[in-house]
């Protein structure tokens, strides 16, 4: 058998690994391999680097054929599903951050706006509304100035911007006010119409008629002149003129009106209810009728009613006068009995009282 | 035929549909395994494209298997284990150049444990092949592609030297000889 050249060797083996051989000549090229062994070696290697070739060959065209799969119609749903879940993902964070500053806005505009301030109101309204139901009748005043004092706390969180109105029962010095002006106070200051300040101290506070008398004990206060009002003790009747001087300011402030019934807040029979404006520091002012008799003082308005404010009548101010016991009281008291209001004009009755009526400063 | 015989059926036509060559296997399989592994991928801080290069490279993966022998059988579903690749695939981009993984968390599925084995082989047949390209590339024209129409088209000679303009077919053979001993020389070289 004659040896083959590699070339011609590698065409016969190409042919026999593609199979294009009839089966005589597969033998032969067969029993060729077996006669030349160094040709079975190239035959061996040559197949192998074919295999490779080939592999090599077929895998980059199911490659390319993969990579041109991309922009096909299955991907496109598939890419719509994806770019979907891609948008939120991206706009997660900016999702996130909106709804974030919309609470923040939501929640600090209601603060802002007293929203939160007026719920807190309207809940303790409704909870005096209540309670009225149960044991109100017994204890009316005290209910008067827990609702009322929601103000108060608020004024003298505010220091002496508004203060209260406090005016005289004796010439030697004696003032009643509101107990829920005074109290839980440090120490208390008057101021009369000319700026003088004095230093005045509780007496006697009677909670649950919301009253409490004070004593100016100040070296610089001299005794006045005579009370030029007078109390009156009985019943005042419906329809009356009233008015009142106050410091919702700190300038007095005039009011006037009328009285609309003999009742207060929830039917309190030592109160009237008067229809006189009145705002937060008229509380301890004054109420006088048309003679210049002192006919009450007062004490609050209630919240969600037009004109309805309170007065406390001036029997329940006497009546706390001689609860007083004698040992507390540094002189006696000596209510004014002579009215020289009387029959002067209301410019001229102002003119004249302006100066028995005090600021209540509550430090 | 309930529809997991017929899934298994499907499952079974692609792959020998992949092992012949026919490549409208191809569009099947992205149908039906491109959009979960996409959305795992995205999910999991990922975008369109890399999701796309992944399941690309999960396809690879599963043809080395499929024409390694002719003796592959999927143990579960080809959407599962194109899945369990994708995802040790996507594992495995995550954590480059990081601690790695916590091989616990996912180990002990035994679909996990073949996607890593088939991951494994696919890495070293693809550096064995880069031998192949580079050489490929090297060679350049026509030499490529007459080596390609001869043997992976299976082309005669006579139809060789037609479309390359030899003037019979025992140029071209000659021509084909001496392609294929540069070839083996570059190859070898290296």
């Amino acid at each position: 058998m004659k040896r083959l050249n590699e070339q011609d060797f590698l065409e016969w083996a190409d042919q026999y690994l593609n199979e294009e051989l009839s089966k005589s000549e597969i033998l032969q090229f067969e029993q060729y391999c077996i006669f030349f062994p160094e040709d079975a070696q190239l035959f061996r290697e040559h197949k192998e680097f074919l295999s490779i070739y080939k592999k090599n060959q077929h895998r980059n065209e199911f490659k390319k054929a993969l990579h041109q799969q991309k922009p096909k119609k299955a991907k496109k749903q598939a890419t719509q599903v994806i770019s979907l879940s891609a948008i939120w993902n991206r706009l997660k964070l900016n999702v996130a951050v909106a709804a974030a500053i919309a609470i923040v806005s939501v929640f600090s505009t209601l603060w802002l706006t007293g929203y939160y301030s007026t719920l807190k109101k309207t809940t303790s309204d409704y909870s005096a509304l209540r309670r009225d139901m149960n044991n109100v009748k017994r204890n009316v005043n005290a209910h008067n100035a827990a609702i009322r004092s929601f103000n108060k706390d608020k004024n003298s969180d505010e220091t002496t911007h508004y203060g209260a109105t406090s005016f005289m029962i004796t010439k030697s010095g004696y003032v009643v006010t509101n107990y829920h002006v005074i109290n839980g106070a440090d120490s208390i200051r008057l101021q009369n119409n000319g700026g003088e300040t004095f230093k005045a101290e509780v007496i006697f506070t009677s909670p649950e008629k919301d009253l409490a008398i004070l004593h100016i004990n100040d070296s610089s206060f001299r005794s006045v002149k005579q009370v030029p009002y007078t109390f009156k003790n009985r019943d005042s009747d419906l329809g009356e003129d009233i008015f009142t001087i106050g410091f919702p300011r700190d300038e007095a402030v005039y009011g006037q009106g009328y009285l609309s019934s003999s009742t207060g807040y929830a039917g309190d029979t030592l109160a009237y209810q008067i229809s006189i404006p009145v705002n937060p520091g008229n509380s301890g002012g004054p109420v006088l009728d048309k003679e210049g008799n002192v006919i009450g003082i007062i004490s609050g308005k209630q919240k969600g009613i037009d004109g309805a404010a309170f007065a406390i009548k001036t029997k329940a101010l006497m009546e706390t006068l001689e609860d007083i016991p004698a040992d507390l009281l540094p002189t006696e008291i000596i209510v004014s009995n002579k009215n020289t209001l009387n029959h002067l004009s209301r410019t001229e009755q102002i003119k004249r009282l302006q100066d028995y009526i005090y600021i209540v400063k509550v430090y | 035929m309930s529809k997991e015989n017929s899934d298994i059926s499907i499952d079974e036509n692609i792959i020998q549909a992949i092992r012949i060559g026919n490549h409208q296997a191809i569009e099947h399989i992205y149908k039906l395994c491109y959009p979960p592994i996409a959305r795992m991928i995205i999910d999991n801080q990922g975008s369109t494209q890399e999701a796309e290069d992944i399941f690309q490279e999960t396809v690879m993966v599963f043809y080395d298997r499929v024409t390694k022998s002719e003796d592959f059988h999927l143990t579960s579903k080809l959407q599962t284990f194109l899945y369990a690749i994708a995802r040790r695939l996507w594992l495995k981009q995550l954590t480059r150049g990081k601690t790695r993984y916590h091989k616990d968390s996912v180990d002990d599925h035994l679909d996990l444990l073949i996607a890593e084995e088939a991951i494994e082989e696919h890495k070293a047949l693809e550096s064995k092949l880069a031998h192949m390209e580079s050489a490929m590339l090297a060679l350049g024209e026509p030499c490529k592609s007459i080596l390609h129409d001869f043997y992976i088209k299976n082309k005669s000679m006579s139809a060789i030297a037609e479309k390359f303009g030899y003037t019979n077919p025992d140029n071209a053979k000659n021509q084909k000889y001496k392609c294929l001993q540069r070839l083996k020389k570059i190859f070898f070289q290296k």
